[in-house]
């Protein structure tokens, strides 16, 4: 499925990951954007207001964070497929209308480039603290999909990803950026709309009469409609039954809310995306480099300096960060001495690395508070520390 | 001592506006006496009268008695989160700007929560309707005061009296640039079915506030009777001043109510200005927005 | 009603005549209906619906002018007029209050 036309701008360009970002919404058909400035995501929004005009969507700046979340989901039931940007603080107040995407099964995309924090933090400086937020940070139980870049030309291509698996899935995909990715200018091409493969939405095409908003087709997934077509269905944020309705018991409350996990869940493996170099294919590693974003960028200098000094070292890359790859990282660690992850917050992913590992092999954490990335030779020691 | 009353037997009982209900959730959840119900009666007369095709109305709702509208109405409708119905709407409305959107919610939902966006959606004369059900308390949770509670209302967060001020809902939403703006009672019944009617043919934002009894909290609270004792108590309290100026237009506990219709007037809605901007400052280079996608993308 | 003369169109001029349905087991016994029909056709019924409310009946259907206001009142959506044959005034004004 191509995507359309004039709005894609093919070719070379030198961009930084915010604008790539934006370009590969439009690319990816976005055309309602609902969002509110805050550093180190503003560009985005930037880029979205003076390229919509152009190219057919609509830009609206609203109030704060939770409104433009509210809207995101408005306009996904309009029929139009909508994203919002922020950083820290903006996603602590979306949570709420998050979670109501999640249950109401609301495909949009929601980028959190993030920076230091907690609280306000370091506004202009680079951080990857909302990691766990981006799992647990709404109240119930719900499985998320998120992304996490390494470069401007990923942050362009995973944008796109971000939007066909929300289309796929049926829920609010979170898009992990971090400032340095977010405000790094790199080369980022662009191909024709034909070779960008975009998936549609997934439309219920049954008899009228006979729709009901949350019956899942056999991947667990519900087929969707949107507003203005006469299905007269009801949404609610509410428990609810195959019908819309809300019913509040546990039975309900059993079957709505377990296949929100499971549709995720049982699909975890269609849905992972890593990168692992031969190190790790070939099973010859003794340590292994677990790392995602602009972490995975600095642990290559490490362990190219490791790899001279006679380390077998292997890097794997998160690009789907959840649902967290447990499977894959508890094969590898049974097969390494070692598995090393720099993060830029104090322990997040790792402590999903350590669960996934179930002690079969060391894990070791490189910490790093936020404002700046990794000292490559604090990576370096973590590596020859656990090489022996 | 009468004569049988004419009783269509329950299966083939049909009420003239059960084409808009879900009637598979008829009875509502509302309590006896409640006004809800008569607001809910008014409003599905207003729309079967205003000749809009329902698949072009979509009503969005919040979290509280009134909140609860949103899943009776047999329309697409959608029960959103805690005073967040007016940024729903407003992205459902530039996503298919042909939709006639219709934000049902109470005073606690779209004032105090939902204050912000109350103001903005004013602010930016966003082409929907609201109707604010004001009952002057958080009725869901058990009675709380909110934000139009009369001074001196006892409620369970103010046990002694409320000693805040509250908002006067028509100067508020005047002020911040709303173009219709009515207040009734729920059992002005004629008026408040003619006031939805101008507010869904209204181009820009309409407000229409209808203050209603809420006899199981607001009243068994402040020991103001049924419903109906209630209800009795506004109509007979109730001033009708068309275009009044809306800063007199405060409510005093158990004193008397203006009510009427107080704006309406034209003003370019928000899409109309964006579309007309945009034209002008990039002429052949705007791309408005086409519409929500077909089932084919 | 008392008119001072018989109008001269007693006869030509038909006051619309309606009467009551209710889907009993919707009632919720509130009371607005009985309260505030203005030719006080109902009142409230001494038998109760499945949930214990006593639903409204008409103690006087020949009063009914399908005016709609018990309709249009009703929190329960269960009550509603039909129209029935029209009176002519003068029967309207003999039986009225």
């Amino acid at each position: 499925m191509g995507s359309s036309g004039t709005a894609v701008l093919t070719g070379a360009h030198y961009l930084d990951g915010d604008y790539a970002c934006a370009e590969g919404a439009i690319a990816a058909g976005c055309r309602i954007f609902a969002g509110y400035p805050i550093t180190p995501s503003t560009e985005i929004a930037e880029r979205i207001a003076k390229r919509f005009p152009t190219v057919g969507g609509t830009f609206i700046q609203m109030e704060d964070e939770l409104a433009s979340m509210a809207a995101v989901l408005g306009a996904v039931w309009g029929g139009a497929k909508a994203m919002t940007v922020t950083s820290g603080p903006g996603f602590s107040l979306m949570q709420e209308n998050i979670g109501l995407g999640m249950m109401t099964e609301t495909p949009c995309v929601v980028v959190d480039v993030q920076r230091g924090g907690p609280s306000t933090g370091l506004p202009t400086l680079t951080g990857q603290q909302d990691m766990m937020q981006a799992r647990w940070g709404s109240h119930g139980d719900y499985e998320v999909i998120a992304l996490s870049p390494s470069s401007p030309q990923e942050c362009f291509d995973l944008t796109i990803t971000c939007f066909n698996l929300a289309e796929k899935y049926r829920l609010p995909v979170l898009f992990m950026m971090d400032e340095c990715v977010g405000h790094m200018t790199e080369k980022v091409v662009i191909p024709e709309p034909g070779r960008i493969d975009v998936w549609p939405r997934r439309w219920y095409r049954g008899p009228k009469e006979e729709y009901r908003p949350y019956l899942p087709d056999k991947d667990g997934v519900p087929p969707m409609v949107k507003a203005g077509e006469d299905y007269r269905f009801h949404v609610t944020g509410l428990t609810h039954d195959e019908r819309g309705y809300p019913v509040i018991n546990a039975e309900c409350q059993k079957r709505c809310v377990t296949r929100l996990s499971t549709k995720i869940r049982e699909n975890a493996d269609d849905i992972m995306i890593i990168e692992e170099d031969e190190f790790v294919r070939n099973g010859s590693a003794d340590v292994v480099v677990v790392a995602y974003g602009i972490s995975a960028r600095v642990a290559t200098k490490a362990i190219d300096e490791a790899r001279a000094r006679g380390v077998k070292v292997g890097l794997l890359r998160l690009i789907t960060v959840w649902p967290f790859p447990e499977k894959k990282i508890h094969d590898l660690a049974g097969k390494v001495k070692c598995l090393v992850m720099p993060e830029i917050n104090l322990g997040q992913m790792y402590r999903e690395m350590q669960r996934a590992a179930e002690g079969r092999c060391k894990t070791a954490l490189v910490p790093h508070c936020g404002g700046w990335v990794h000292d490559p030779s604090d990576i370096l020691a973590a590596i020859m520390e656990n090489s022996k | 001592m009468s004569t049988p009353v004419t009783v269509a037997p329950n299966q083939s009982a049909h009420h003239p506006l059960d084409e808009f209900l879900r009637t598979d959730r008829i009875p509502h959840i509302w309590c006896p006496t409640c006004g809800l119900g008569t607001v809910l009666n008014s409003f599905l007369t207003a729309i079967k009268d205003s000749g809009i095709p329902r698949q072009d109305i979509a009503v969005v709702s919040g979290i509280g008695c009134t909140g609860r509208t949103a899943g009776y109405v047999w329309l697409d409708s959608f029960h959103t989160t805690h005073g967040r119905a007016l940024p729903f709407a407003t992205g459902l409305k530039v996503a298919n700007p042909k939709l006639k959107i219709v934000v049902i919610s109470g005073d606690g939902d779209l004032v105090a929560i939902g204050g912000n966006h109350l103001i903005h959606a004013a602010r930016r004369n966003m082409d929907m309707t609201v109707i604010c059900v004001n009952n002057f308390n958080y009725a869901m949770t058990g009675g709380q005061f909110g934000p139009t509670t009369p001074r001196k209302a006892k409620l369970t967060t103010a046990p002694y009296g409320s000693y805040e001020h509250p908002f006067n809902l028509p100067f508020l939403v005047e002020s911040c640039g709303a173009t219709y703006v009515a207040r009734w009672t729920a059992l002005h019944v004629r008026q408040v079915q003619t006031s939805f009617r101008e507010a869904l043919h209204h181009r820009g934002f309409s407000f229409v506030e209808v203050i209603s009894p809420c006899p199981t909290v607001y009243g068994r609270r402040n020991q103001l009777g049924s419903g109906l004792d209630i209800s009795m108590y506004y109509r007979d309290n109730s001033v009708v001043k068309h275009n009044a100026d809306t800063r007199e237009c405060d409510i005093r506990y158990q004193e008397s109510i203006i009510v009427g219709r107080f704006v309406q007037k034209e003003k370019p809605t928000y899409l109309d200005t964006m579309n007309e901007y945009l034209t002008e400052t990039l002429g052949s280079k705007y791309t408005p927005y086409q519409g929500p996608m077909s089932d084919g993308d | 009603m008392k008119y001072w003369r018989k109008p001269l169109d007693a006869d030509s001029k038909r006051a619309p005549h309606g009467c009551v349905h209710v889907i009993l087991e919707r009632c919720k016994g509130c009371g607005f209906c009985i309260t505030y029909c203005p030719r006080h056709v109902l009142e409230s019924s001494p038998e109760f619906n499945r949930k214990g409310y006593h639903p409204p009946i008409e103690i006087h259907p020949e009063l009914c002018v399908d005016c709609k206001l018990c309709e249009a009142i009703c929190p329960e959506f269960a009550i509603w007029n039909t129209p029935v044959k029209e009176t002519t005034s003068e029967e309207v004004t003999h039986s009225g209050k």
